[in-house]
């Protein structure tokens, strides 16, 4: 039955850009991109219980390796690649420096990494145009055409980073991660070595968004420092791993999906008030739901209606 | 001499930037709550300053209590309506949610005030000191002085009042505080709004100085981090070194490498530290 629907659903979803106009094509791949994005936080927050805000510097490094590499020359294909490679690099190298520090103190160095690199990004003005951003060669090929490609590209990612995650799910790493969750210092005593799996969860949680980046990069052929290493992006996926249930697979994809739904069903009504309503959300989901709504139970939920 | 007067700009600096982590710090010491809001709380104390000056003609260092009360009452409804509600639970829980009540405080800010950049201009503006070839502008050295003066004010209530000694006993054990009758969420929303109070005379005190705009409610954030990290956390005197430290480190950085890499310089400054020594130039009590 579960496995019936899910066929189902992947046929949807590849079929559907000959039916939906540009407008659904965009939202799905933003919500393509939302899936990978949860998913992706999912790994080292959900699973391991590391409170990183780091996702914007991952997406802003993936976006800008993704777009400077094509300035230079190198093939478009070639630099996704190289823009999830310098994601995943800097993920080691910040992680190993980073996952020794615990609760706050690792929540915010992994806050302040994104603000360190869109200054970095603003400064060399050279290689990255700097605060005037900067301008990704052009596709030869038709807005539809152009659109659809996106689609499908950001799908495969998505489905690139599900199958990482059930993997991961089932392998001994998702044990080893869901042991320092509850005790990271009994973790280290029964065997499993901490830092090597923080770090691969770290890694994990970079890669992905690193691809993404790039992706988004060429897709929108226009970044800029303040946009894509947003803190926004930090948070959004925080959010959705909330709003489903963190620790899980199914919970931050059906978390991207709602999230993206209230983004596009509530809050566009809200132009100037866009962030506002999110930080609502925000509260609301925290003082209310604070299990994401896999946990509510509907059977009883209906039941108090009828009672009541 | 000028090195000299690079470090004078620098203190002066520093007096300020105390002045805006010191409530940050108590929150995070005695709550263990990391408060998003603060940089928010500290423009909501600038626009007070702002409009009391405009509108009512009472000078910015005066309208201080104003926007102490004002900030006072917010964050203690914030923290006995909905923060005491989690204060317990994970990092990412507390996080999160003051994250949550800033994306909704500054839009309201942004909606009600425009973005755009404000600033207090005196009608008798201050003028300059220049004392053995050193000049220092006269309504930066009075905030510095207020703001210390303020510090100092917090430091006498936390080490002598009843109060005070139930925060700071809240700070060192919450189950013990409990046993001695201290009624620790009273006490945290307490605490919270000295937080509140703090920002909001730091932000009329620097409605003299900075332009005012709901967008600098992140720099200020940001430096109170640093200082934290730098002073350690939750104690007073650690908040002044922090934010002297910091002051004198960004008036040389913006010497030696430019102004425009003053946030890259003090948040390497503040991973630098995190790593290596993470219980601040003090090294007391420090925190995992």
């Amino acid at each position: 039955m579960k496995r019936n629907l899910l066929l189902l659903a992947l046929i949807g979803i590849l079929l559907a850009p000959m039916v939906a106009n540009n407008y659904m094509i965009r939202l799905a791949t933003i919500m393509m991109l939302y899936c990978v994005l949860a998913l992706s936080w999912n790994f080292i927050g959900g699973l391991t219980g590391y409170p990183s805000f780091a996702t914007a510097a991952f997406f802003g490094l993936g976006a800008y390796a993704g777009a400077v590499c094509q300035g230079q020359g190198v093939p478009m294909y070639l630099a996704w690649i190289l823009g999830a490679l310098m994601a995943a690099i800097f993920a080691t190298g910040l992680g190993l420096a980073i996952l020794r520090l615990r609760g706050h103190y690792f929540a915010i160095a992994s806050l302040v990494v994104a603000d360190v690199l869109r200054e970095i990004v603003n400064s060399t003005t050279n290689l990255t145009g700097g605060g005037m951003g900067f301008n990704l060669p052009i596709l030869k090929l038709e807005v539809d055409a152009q659109a659809k490609l996106f689609y499908y590209l950001m799908f495969v990612l998505a489905l690139l980073t599900v199958a990482t995650a059930v993997l991961v799910d089932r392998h001994r790493l998702g044990f080893g991660l869901r042991c320092i969750k509850q005790n990271e210092d009994a973790a280290n005593m029964i065997g499993v070595n901490a830092t090597i799996y923080k770090t691969v969860a770290f890694i994990l949680s970079a890669v992905f968004v690193g691809w993404a980046g790039a992706f988004y990069a060429s897709w929108v052929n226009y970044i800029e420092p303040g946009d894509v290493f947003d803190v926004l992006y930090s948070v959004k996926p925080i959010v959705m791993v909330l709003l489903g249930r963190a620790g899980t697979i199914s919970g931050p994809i059906i978390g991207a999906i709602v999230f993206l739904l209230m983004e596009e069903l509530v809050w566009r009504n809200f132009l100037t008030f866009h962030a506002g309503v999110l930080g609502l959300i925000v509260v609301a989901l925290i003082l209310y739901l604070p299990d994401g709504v896999l946990a509510l139970n509907f059977r009883r939920l209906v039941a108090w209606r009828k009672n009541g | 001499m000028l090195y000299l007067q690079i470090l004078v700009n620098g203190i002066v600096l520093g007096g300020l930037y105390a002045c805006i982590a010191v409530g940050f710090s108590l929150v995070w010491g005695v709550l263990n709550v990391i408060n998003i809001l603060h940089g928010t709380f500290i423009v909501i104390g600038s626009y007070t300053a702002y409009f009391a000056y405009i509108k009512l003609g009472i000078h910015p260092l005066l309208s201080i209590p104003i926007a102490a009360a004002i900030l006072f009452l917010l964050a203690y409804a914030f923290q006995s309506g909905m923060i005491n509600k989690v204060v317990a639970a994970p990092v990412l829980t507390t996080l999160t949610l003051t994250f949550g009540l800033d994306l909704f405080v500054n839009n309201l800010l942004i909606v009600a005030f425009k973005a755009d950049y404000r600033k207090v201009i005196l009608e008798h503006p201050l003028g300059v000191l220049t004392l053995a070839g050193i000049t220092i502008p006269e309504d930066k050295l009075a905030a510095m002085g207020l703001a210390l003066l303020l510090t100092g004010l917090l430091f006498w209530v936390l080490d002598a009042s009843r109060v005070g000694r139930a925060i700071v006993a809240v700070r060192m054990d919450r189950e013990a505080a409990a046993l001695m009758g201290v009624k620790v969420k009273k006490i945290y929303a307490l605490t919270f709004a000295i937080g509140g109070v703090m920002a909001g005379a730091a932000g009329s005190l620097i409605s003299l100085i900075y332009p005012i705009s709901p967008l600098n409610s992140l720099p200020f954030l940001g430096k109170a981090f640093v200082i934290c990290v730098l002073g350690g956390l939750g104690s007073v005197p650690g908040a002044m070194l922090g934010g002297l430290t910091l002051g004198v480190l960004e008036s040389f950085g913006a010497l030696a490498f430019g102004p425009e890499h003053a946030v890259t310089l003090s948040f390497i400054t503040l991973i630098l530290f995190l790593l290596f020594r993470p219980t601040g130039i003090m090294g007391k009590r420090g925190y995992e």
